[in-house]
């Protein structure tokens, strides 16, 4: 094999960032939750009894007692099938946050409420007329509009009470998927770069760099300041949502001319940016990574080299961005590991074309397109596009991406 | 040294390989550097031409990498009593992805881009001590000719084998093991268990497959074909030879270090190449 076909970071995956979960300990959450429940309990008990009282009178005594039995009863019921209705789901093998929050669903838990205010209404009653050591029932003595009052109360309040608790446990679900997303940015951030920090350009620029100090300042100082501007593109790309084509193509034009030095006659490098695009928004290093493809895949393993095109033109209403090498093409021997279209996220190629999809996809969604395609007039090679909606502000929801106040 | 000394640079980036000849010329004036090469290919081929002392290779060129070279150079490299000494060996590398620095040193050097004056200072003295001791020992053995293998050129190759293993254990991990072979030839597919074939023998972009009574071309490498075999049954014997272990009848090894191989079901013989001969001793 050779180097090139094994890239280092294919060889050796970035490490799983390991971000520990940010939920409180299981003890104390189910301490909360029981003393949440208990506060909601007695407070609507303390609620139901005086509005009895003051509707319908009976004592207010007697109405809170009773209150609290039927109320404690029917939360308690609420929450035993809350829980073990989710367990039992969990048993026959379903599987989804929800119900590792302990929500089975609506589907379940509805007959469940009304089930649970039913029992609750009998077995809070037993249970008042033994505390009271009076046999009468709470119902008793009140007319028939009192009645359905107090049946309406029974059936809504556990309604309502089971409804913020699935409202919280949807929040909860939320933050956590909006979590996982930013690990999951920052994750690929750092890969990113990683992939663009690659030792073996960094190191060879460098010495390339370290013998054009010998023998043409003039040149290595050229040399060094396009380094510069490269390694800061790449330090500062993660932090804003987009900046003007132009900007974009000065990046490429850095990372070319350093390309330039390195390959010397063996790469020819053109630019075509119409001016009239220039101040097209875009992502930050959209183009970067599908030039990097071409040259390590397509280019440099080839030994006569070839030539790299990056242009950008309108067509209608979509910016169409195209990098196309001359190169060893998609399915030639040594560029199959990486630039195939089939082979996608196997090696840091992969990673690449992987990225640039996602990216297009969570700014521009369907608007965008990505081809990878073999270069169809006689050069052979590789050609990449992006279609994105031209001149149109990249959706800059805060999901998508951060931007970072302060100096770059 | 009786000769002057004499270096073949293979550096895909032309600046670095200007810079590592200005540097070369600074500490060691009286090497003489007989070739530039900016590839693999050229590189095996203009060394087995021009049988310089030293050999300075990067690892990661385009066509060939500078470990193939080295590897098709041992193979190809002439042998016999007259035979010029093998060159010594300088892999050069911006990443050292195989480890290079644990190897020793005394067999085959390596550089790290960039190279600063004392590594490759350090570099230079080793290489001198070594023709040196080179010298004195060929002017110890000539009256005693006997053939036998050159105990430096030994150490190289137990070098590079060992760094072509850890390449190739490097390789992207391998996908499953290949059980039938698929071969087209025009409309018609070939279909051939891997147990059957008695050999693969690299073709330029192909690779033929010989079973005892087919022969078929892949449009595949060897490269790319060896991790989907299973290496206790198919051994690699040659740069472009990968042989069913079970397939083999005899092992005849010859003075150079060469071993030829005849075969089960077929006719023709095989060589095995120097860096492979040591799959083949006695129980």
């Amino acid at each position: 094999m050779t180097a090139r076909q094994a890239p280092h970071n294919a060889a050796m995956p970035a490490p799983p960032l390991y971000l520990p979960p940010t939920s409180p300990p299981l003890l104390r959450s189910w301490r909360r939750r029981l003393l949440i429940q208990g506060l909601i309990a007695v407070s609507l008990a303390i609620g139901v009894s005086g509005f009895i009282t003051l509707t319908m009178g009976g004592g207010y005594q007697r109405n809170l007692v009773f209150s609290l039995c039927i109320g404690g009863v029917i939360q308690a019921m609420v929450e035993l099938g809350r829980h073990g209705l989710s367990a039992c789901r969990k048993r026959l093998g379903h599987r989804s946050p929800q119900l590792d929050a302990a929500w089975p669903g609506w589907a379940l838990m509805a007959p469940w409420v009304v089930v649970s205010a039913l029992a609750g209404q009998a077995l809070g009653h037993w249970l008042g007329s033994m505390i009271t050591g009076s046999p009468v029932s709470l119902l008793v003595g009140y007319d028939n509009r009192g009645m359905t009052l107090v049946l309406l109360l029974t059936l809504a309040l556990p309604v309502l009470v089971t409804y913020y608790f699935w409202a919280r446990t949807q929040l909860a679900h939320a933050a956590a998927r909006a979590e996982a997303a930013q690990r999951l940015a920052s994750e690929n951030q750092l890969r990113l770069l990683q992939s663009q920090l690659e030792p073996h350009m960094l190191f060879n620029t460098l010495a390339n760099l370290r013998v054009l100090i010998g023998l043409d300042t003039e040149r290595a100082q050229e040399m060094l300041d396009r380094l510069i501007a490269f390694l800061r593109a790449t330090l500062a790309a993660s932090r804003s949502v987009s900046h003007p084509l132009s900007a974009e193509f000065d990046r490429v034009a850095d990372y070319l001319a350093l390309m330039a030095v390195r390959m010397g006659p063996r790469l020819t490098v053109s630019l075509d940016l119409p001016d009239t695009l220039r101040a097209c928004l875009v992502p930050p290093l959209l183009l970067q990574p599908l030039v990097e493809n071409s040259i390590k895949h397509g280019l440099e393993p080839k030994v006569d080299g070839g030539r790299i095109a990056v242009s950008a033109r309108r067509d209608g209403d979509q910016l169409v961005l195209e990098v196309r090498d001359t190169g060893v093409g998609l399915s030639g021997a040594a560029g199959a590991a990486c630039t195939d279209p089939a082979a996608q996220g196997s090696a840091d190629g992969g990673f690449g074309t992987h990225q640039i999809r996602a990216r297009l996809q969570a700014l521009y969604g369907s608007a965008a397109r990505f081809e990878l395609l073999r270069a169809d007039d006689g050069d052979g090679g590789t050609l990449a596009r992006i279609s994105l909606p031209a001149l149109a502000t990249p959706n800059t929801d805060a999901s998508a991406t951060t931007t970072e106040a302060g100096p770059r | 040294m009786s000769t002057a000394s004499t270096a073949l640079i293979a550096e895909d980036e032309p600046l670095l390989a200007a810079g590592l000849r200005a540097d070369l010329a600074r500490l060691w004036p009286a090497l003489q550097v007989v070739a530039m090469v900016g590839d693999g290919l050229s590189a095996t081929r203009e060394a087995l031409q021009l049988q310089p002392t030293l050999c300075f290779l990067d690892i990661r060129m385009p066509g060939q990498s500078g470990l193939e070279a080295a590897q098709a150079l041992a193979e190809d490299w002439p042998d016999g009593a007259d035979a010029p000494a093998f060159p010594l060996l300088v892999f050069v590398t911006a990443y050292d992805q195989y480890a290079l620095q644990a190897f020793d040193a005394q067999a085959v050097d390596y550089l790290v881009k960039p190279v600063d004056r004392a590594r490759l200072s350090a570099c230079v003295q080793r290489l001198q001590a070594r023709l040196a001791e080179r010298d004195r020992a060929a002017a110890a053995s000539t009256l005693a000719n006997t053939g036998a293998q050159d105990p430096a050129l030994a150490n190289t190759l137990q070098q590079l084998r060992a760094l072509l293993n850890l390449a190739q254990a490097g390789a992207e991990p391998a996908p499953a093991r290949l059980r039938v072979v698929q071969a087209s030839a025009g409309n018609v597919l070939h279909l051939v268990p891997v147990d059957e074939v008695i050999y693969f023998e690299a073709a330029d972009k192909y690779v033929r497959v010989l079973t005892a009574d087919r022969e078929l071309l892949i449009r595949s490498s060897l490269r790319e074909l060896l991790p989907q075999l299973d290496p206790q049954l198919f051994w690699q014997v040659h740069r472009s030879l990968v042989v069913r272990a079970t397939a083999i009848s005899t092992a005849l090894r010859d003075e150079s270090g060469k071993v030829f191989l005849t075969l089960r079901g077929r006719p023709e013989k095989l060589t095995a190449s120097r860096l492979y001969a040591h799959l083949f001793k006695g129980m």
